[in-house]
């Protein structure tokens, strides 16, 4: 088997009585998408402030590219990236200035960071538009980018939090292109989507319910299991009230 | 059927970027119409102009027999709008939003309690709650029924889905089809392929242009060859020989399988099997299927070259 990249064993956050993230338990390997879902308010959002290194646990362990949660959180920031819709880039900035500023903040050195955005702009054919502000260009490149730019800093792993909201139908299929590759050179992809046909494009899934585990299995076995045709059927049976639980 | 709204040739632009270009399209009283598209495809904009929010630099539109620029007095006290973005006060408690927006009509929250009690009975244990405190699914409750209170004829919707869990969104399409067998016209936007077919009918919008306007199952006439739906146990491998074969038109990844047109006119999946059996793969499977929505959108947006870069 292949690296472990992500370990946690009963990792639990408590708000005062309110329990959002309860006993997690979860073992993801180098190079696994591992998509990672639930309806709102489950606690996914929490449970990746934990493994992002930005919120304290209450209790239980983990580590994350081989640093432990509570006790080397920075080792954890520099080596994972991360992604969402709502936070990205810089629509104020040029292309070349918003990979400056991501490698910076990433700790790369000038040299590294001068050499990172010449590849950068190569590999993604961004070359004529380097000095355009972002704003300006189609969301397919700025998406490209982003992606781009929070792997730049070769993490072991990536947290993309719903990073295809509102997207179109074929930028949202190449920017899995894009997930696939990665996922081949051997990153390890934690993914959140409420596109139920982007769950089946992971390797396995973890669906939260309530704080909790309800179900964790690779697509297929779950569609099997809850006799569904679609990951759309399996999560309305799991997060619906009164649901039966996977075992 | 009578006309509740009617859009002719809207254009508008935002200093040099043209948001809108040419729409036209009618929605029947009583119909549940849906605006189908991406961020930045101008669906914000339209139901803007729509309900006498923002000025149109062309065209014209007319509802419930009405201008939207001339009668927009009449028009706002018979039209219910729930914007894109949470627009309620956070520091009101649920009731108090409520009683508000019934003030702001000139009526109350007793008067019109039968319009809302579907929806608002499922809030009022939380009544005294702030309306920031509330969770995603009752905010999008909170705001439906804070739309609705003053007994609009029209309702337009701006993106109310977007970012809820599969399971609210479910509870929400419920919520609009009851409201629909009420009578009340319905206008609601939304990114995401799989609502579309749960309106009457549908435009699909991309970059300020409706691509296509008809009912669901008209939408998906409009795709071109026979589609494949293949399976193999390695998709990923399976998407990258199919996208690298001379003889494809289109590869999808669409769940499980990947949707797959050929450019020759008559191949069937028997010799789509074999060749794909001939390069090693294992668990198989190919199978003519009917084209779905996404399918069909994403057809129209290939047509365009440039549109989806």
């Amino acid at each position: 088997m292949s690296e472990l990249v992500i370990h946690t064993d009963k990792l639990t956050k408590r708000f005062g009585n309110f329990v959002a993230v309860d006993a997690l338990s979860l073992t993801i390997y180098g190079g696994e998408i591992f998509g990672f879902l639930g309806a709102n308010g489950a606690g996914k959002t929490t449970a990746i402030r934990m493994l992002t290194g930005l919120l304290a646990p209450t209790s239980g362990t983990a580590t994350v590219a081989g640093f432990d949660l509570y006790t080397g959180s920075e080792g954890i920031k520099r080596n994972i990236g991360y992604m969402s819709q709502r936070f990205s880039l810089y629509d104020d900035l040029t292309v070349r200035e918003n990979i400056r500023f991501f490698a910076g903040i990433y700790g790369l050195t000038t040299q590294a960071i001068k050499e990172k955005s010449r590849q950068l702009l190569e590999t993604l054919k961004l070359v004529a538009v380097a000095d355009v502000r972002l704003a300006s260009l189609p969301l397919g490149w700025k998406q490209k980018l982003a992606f781009s730019v929070a792997i730049l800093h070769e993490p072991k792993i990536v947290f993309l939090d719903e990073p295809t909201g509102g997207v179109d139908p074929v930028t949202r299929r190449r920017f899995w292109d894009m997930i696939y590759e990665a996922s081949g050179r051997g990153l390890t992809i934690f993914v959140t989507t409420h596109y139920m046909d982007e769950a089946e494009y992971c390797d396995r899934l973890c669906i939260m319910v309530d704080g909790r585990v309800a179900a964790l299995d690779r697509p297929e076995a779950m569609k099997r299991h809850y006799r569904a045709e679609s990951m759309n059927e399996v999560f309305i049976q799991l997060a619906r009230p009164g649901r039966t639980e996977y075992t | 059927m009578k006309e509740a709204l009617l859009v002719a040739s809207v254009g508008k632009r935002f200093g040099r970027v043209q948001v809108l270009r040419e729409i036209n399209f009618a929605v029947s009283e009583g119909e549940l119409f849906g605006l189908i598209g991406a961020d930045g495809a101008g669906k914000t904009t339209l139901i803007r102009i729509l309900v006498t929010l923002l000025l149109a630099d062309e065209g014209r539109a007319e509802l419930l027999g009405l201008d939207v620029v001339h009668s927009y007095r009449e028009l706002r006290q018979r039209i219910g709008y729930m914007p894109g973005k949470f627009s309620l006060y956070p520091d009101l408690s649920v009731e108090e939003n409520l009683r508000f927006f019934a003030s702001v009509f000139g009526t109350t929250v007793e008067k019109n309690y039968e319009m809302i009690r579907d929806i608002y009975s499922q809030l009022e244990p939380f009544k005294t709650r702030r309306a920031g405190k509330l969770s995603g699914g009752m905010k999008q409750k909170l705001a439906l029924s804070c739309a609705l209170v003053h007994r609009p004829e029209v309702l337009f919707l701006d993106e109310p889905t977007t970012g809820v869990d599969a399971v609210s969104r479910q509870e929400f399409w419920l919520m609009l089809r009851r409201l629909r067998e009420q009578g009340m016209t319905i206008l609601v936007s939304t990114p995401y392929m799989d609502e579309a077919v749960l309106c009457d009918r549908i435009a699909f919008m991309q970059e300020g242009r409706i691509l296509a306007l008809d009912t669901p199952a008209g939408i998906t006439t409009l795709f071109p060859e026979p589609l494949f739906a293949i399976r193999a146990s390695e998709t990923g491998r399976l998407l990258s020989v199919l996208r690298s074969s001379s003889h494809a038109a289109s590869v999808y990844a669409f769940g499980s399988a990947l949707h797959y047109t050929d450019n020759r006119p008559s191949v069937s999946a028997d010799e789509l099997l074999a060749s794909l059996h001939a390069q090693g793969f294992s668990e198989l499977s190919v199978s003519v299927i009917q084209p779905g929505i996404e399918d069909t959108f994403i057809a129209l947006m290939e047509e365009k070259p440039g549109s989806a870069s």
